[in-house]
């Protein structure tokens, strides 16, 4: 059944304070029709519920310009995939108009081409009327040039228009030359003979050009398609349909697009999850590899968020939507990768110089060379030379390498980067990160987890440990503190039976109070047990001294008023760290560490993982000062943190590394994002930046070369010493070659993997 | 040197003035936006071989909606570029497609197309 009421949502412009939100929302609300509306001043947004039957998007919106706002006409609202779609299929159709074009022209190339040869064969020049072959060739060229080469010439006409020059000029007016020629010479002959000149026809050549420059262009469009496939894939995750469990109980399969927030969704065992939530009830295991790189799949219970498109494996569980739509995690990393794809890299300053004034220096060299030569060569064959030179000077000439040589590449490297879980945020993060020589990491949260756990439990002399740790966690299950959890942990991993605790009381800034087995137990800190007037005895005393000797941080226990054991908290240190952190050394890069912590602590953590250089006791505020001071001593510093309590110094360094704690990442925080809390994400990131500025450079280098040398060639400068002339159709050959090979150069980063341990 | 070469080298050095001359100096027209009741600012700009008009002036803090018509199947222009404020959009043939942004400051910023071929800027003032 359609549901009876629809949503709209609105853009809503000029809103200056909350209470401008209010007034539009009651406005709004008083339009006949509308059942519900609420705005949000923070995103500008105004959802509303209404009876199609009484209210429409317009009346809506001159509900809210009545009020004195505004709507902000939005882009129509089908979802990035749909769109993809059909300008997928839009480039489908253009391929196949492409390919047969081209194969017209190859066909009628291959005819051309033998005919033309007679010419040079004197036996049959004799049998044949020269002037019936020059027609039948020209009928032959006529469609190449009106159908398959028609593009071209509309292409460069509409371009000229606008004062604008772009390849198909080149080939339009080389291959327009060409055609011209022969024409005259097909139609007058009796002129050029009087000028002492062979009425020569060069429909092969036209012919020729334009089937390769086609030729080119078809290899071009398949390798394009595929400098996007990352993208595509990831916009294929998005499930398509969600089975929404109704307030009745009633399981309803719908499409993802009419999903609401806080539906109730149910995902069974091999189903994919359908959007944001969070999970009520039921637990399972989910891949989240597409959303993350991380293989191995994350356990989820109630409580934990789980993220659309990832994958639901072991069990089945229902969760609440809490986002839908542009606002998904999916669909926010799609954005992320789309407009790093669409920003353009320093690096290519000097090629977006070059190919703006590219074509008509191009046009003018040939102008030039046509000039030179006709001023030059014997008379008798200048204006053939001069012609030929002028055609091959605009045919190989080739803008094309030197704009696809940075896009394309960076297009498959941030592509490449999301699969494994590596956001980089624009083209110049990209290249600023291969720069890097100093990588600084701020501890905690990056080499370690960045929560604690219990490293530590010291008993009393006399106590039973494995009781006393059932006691423990019996009070701190009942806690929500982040230390209480780490226990809880801690006495699981040891199996520790559940005991019932009764008068439970959180104390803040102090510790927890409860009852278990009749006896009053404290846990928590020593102002805790000093306010109870609880004295410690010597050897727990001197086991807790031991403790914040290593900067832990130490719970005290107490129990029936008798101080009974410690423990230790601390942050550990990942499994993967000291090996990431090794790899990045040896790729020649120095780790400095930068923490809070005291001294000791500092160089207890720094020996484990292998760092050398560390900076301790650095407070929160003076994070981004460290980073300035390694960049004072000349390097390119690669800071890498949470983004949450660093993003000053994530900001100062050159570029920011933001580790996110599984998939809770803010992805506008910094540079480059890593998804995985591991720091091999870090040598990904380096890695993946190196060989793409690596690509880049070849491409960039190539295109230069290309064009640099090519023109002079073609403009006939190896003549005067060596008698070599470059044919207008080889120059074809080269043309198209070129672009076809900077792609496929770009296209090998397909095949990058990181390095692993 | 005969009349004819003499004829073609005036005539081939006129035409490279006029190609430098007809690309590179020859002033464009500007077009303003147009603002909408909503204070933002609207410009419908046409690309079919070039953007028309490829020189467009908004004021800076207000939100400007570029609408694209693809006025052709030309693969050159398919695709758009604002690099300054990292937009990268395909423009579907014979569609307007919305480009919505926020220049926040004044300045020079170009859009071109996927290879950079066809240019136009926008002038934020």
């Amino acid at each position: 059944m359609e549901p009876a009421t629809r949503t709209e949502t609105l853009d809503i412009e000029g809103m200056t304070c909350a209470s401008c939100a209010s007034f539009v929302e009651k406005s709004l609300a008083r339009t006949p029709g509308v059942q519900r509306a609420v705005v949000n001043f923070a995103t500008e947004k105004a959802t509303i519920d209404y009876l199609p039957a009484e209210a429409s998007p317009a009346t809506l919106k001159e509900a809210v310009v009545k009020a004195g706002y505004g709507v902000l006409e939005r882009a129509p609202d089908t979802s990035a995939a749909d769109r993809q779609a059909a300008i997928d299929q839009q480039k489908a159709r253009a391929y196949r108009t492409l390919r047969r074009r081209f194969w017209v022209a190859a066909g009628l190339a291959l005819l051309i081409m033998p005919l033309s040869m007679l010419m040079l064969w004197p036996a049959a020049m004799q049998r044949v009327n020269m002037q019936a072959l020059n027609y039948g060739l020209l009928v032959l060229t006529l469609p190449v040039l009106l159908y398959s080469g028609r593009e071209f010439y509309v292409s460069a006409w509409n371009g000229f228009r606008h004062r604008a020059a772009n390849m198909d000029t080149l080939i339009a007016v080389g291959t327009g030359a060409a055609f011209l020629y022969s024409l005259a010479a097909t139609v007058v002959p009796g002129w050029f003979t009087r000028q002492g000149l062979m009425p020569e026809v060069y429909y092969d050549t036209t012919a020729t050009i334009i089937a390769l420059i086609l030729l080119g262009k078809l290899l071009e469009l398949r390798a394009k398609t595929r400098t996007s496939a990352a993208i595509k894939a990831l916009m294929g995750l998005q499930a398509k349909t969600a089975r929404v469990v109704r307030p009745d109980g009633q399981e309803v399969d719908v499409p993802i697009g009419q999903v609401q927030l806080n539906d109730i969704v149910l995902v069974r065992p091999g189903e994919k999850v359908a959007t944001d939530g969070l999970i009520e009830e039921g637990h399972s295991a989910v891949d989240e590899a597409m959303l993350t790189g991380e293989s191995l799949p994350v356990e989820k219970r109630a409580g934990d968020q789980v993220f659309g498109a990832t994958l639901n494996k072991t069990g089945s569980f229902r969760f609440r939507v809490t986002k839908i739509g542009a606002d998904t995690l999916l669909s926010q990393i799609v954005k992320l990768v789309e407009d790093a794809q669409g920003s353009r890299a320093p690096i290519q300053r000097l090629a977006d110089k070059v190919s703006a004034v590219f074509v008509p220096t191009v046009v003018v060299i040939a102008i030039l060379t046509f000039v030179l030569w006709f001023d030059l060569a014997p008379v008798e064959s200048r204006l053939p030379l001069a012609l030929v030179s002028f055609v091959a000077v605009l045919i190989i000439a080739c803008p094309c390498a030197l704009g696809l040589a940075t896009p394309t590449a960076i297009m498959v490297g941030t592509g490449k980067g999301a699969e494994h879980g590596v956001l980089i945020r624009s083209a110049e993060a990209l290249e600023k990160a291969h720069q890097v020589n100093t990588v600084l990491l701020d501890k905690t949260g990056t080499i370690t987890r960045g929560e604690p756990a219990v490293t530590d439990f010291v008993p009393a002399p006399g106590q039973d440990a494995a009781a006393l740790l059932q006691v423990v966690a019996a009070v701190e299950r009942q806690s929500e503190h982040p230390l209480a959890e780490a226990v809880v942990r801690y006495a699981d991993a040891r199996g520790a039976t559940q005991l019932p605790a009764t008068g439970f009381q959180a104390l803040e800034g102090k510790g927890a109070q409860a009852v278990v087995d009749g006896q009053p137990v404290l846990i928590g800190n020593f102002r805790l047990l000093d306010e109870a007037g609880i004295t410690l005895p010597p050897a727990v005393r001197q086991a807790a001294d031991a403790l914040l000797a290593q900067a832990q941080t130490v719970l005290y226990v107490a129990v029936a008023g008798q101080a009974v054991g410690v423990l230790g908290v601390a942050d550990t240190v990942r499994d993967t760290s000291a090996a990431a952190i090794r790899r990045l050394q040896r790729m020649g890069l120095e780790v400095v560490m930068m923490t809070g912590d005291n001294p000791l602590t500092a160089a207890q953590v720094a020996g484990q993982v292998g760092i050398t250089r560390y900076f301790a006791e650095v407070l929160p505020a003076d994070k981004a000062g460290k980073v300035k001071e390694l960049q004072a001593e000349g390097r390119v510093v690669a800071m890498v943190g949470d983004g949450i309590n660093d993003a000053p110094a994530l900001a100062q360094a050159d570029i920011g590394l933001a580790m996110g704690g599984g998939t809770d990442v803010a992805l506008e925080a910094a540079g480059i994002t890593l998804m995985r809390s591991d720091l091999q994400g870090v040598v990904t990131a380096i890695e993946l930046s190196r060989q793409t500025i690596r690509i880049i450079r070849q491409n960039l280098f190539f295109a230069f070369v290309y064009n640099t040398l090519g023109i002079p060639v073609a403009a006939g400068l190896l003549y005067p010493f060596f008698g070599i002339l470059l044919s207008p159709m080889l120059a074809a050959g080269a043309m198209a070659l070129s672009s076809v090979s900077v792609l496929s150069n770009s296209l090998r980063l397909r095949g990058f993997s990181p390095a692993k341990n | 040197m005969d009349l004819t070469a003499i004829i073609v080298t005036l005539a081939g050095l006129a035409l490279a003035a006029l190609v430098v001359w007809y690309f590179f100096l020859s002033a464009r027209p500007a077009a303003s936006a147009v603002s909408t009741a909503s204070g933002g600012q609207q410009v419908a700009i046409t690309v079919k071989g070039g953007y028309s008009p490829d020189l467009i002036e908004v004021e800076r803090g207000r939100p400007v909606q570029l609408r694209f018509y693809r006025d052709e199947e030309n693969s050159c222009s398919e695709e758009l570029l604002l690099p300054d404020f990292g937009i990268r959009r395909d423009l579907p043939a014979f569609q307007t497609t919305l480009v919505e942004l926020l220049p926040r400051q004044a300045g020079t910023y170009e859009f071109t197309c996927g290879m950079g071929m066809l240019r136009g800027r926008l002038v934020v003032k």
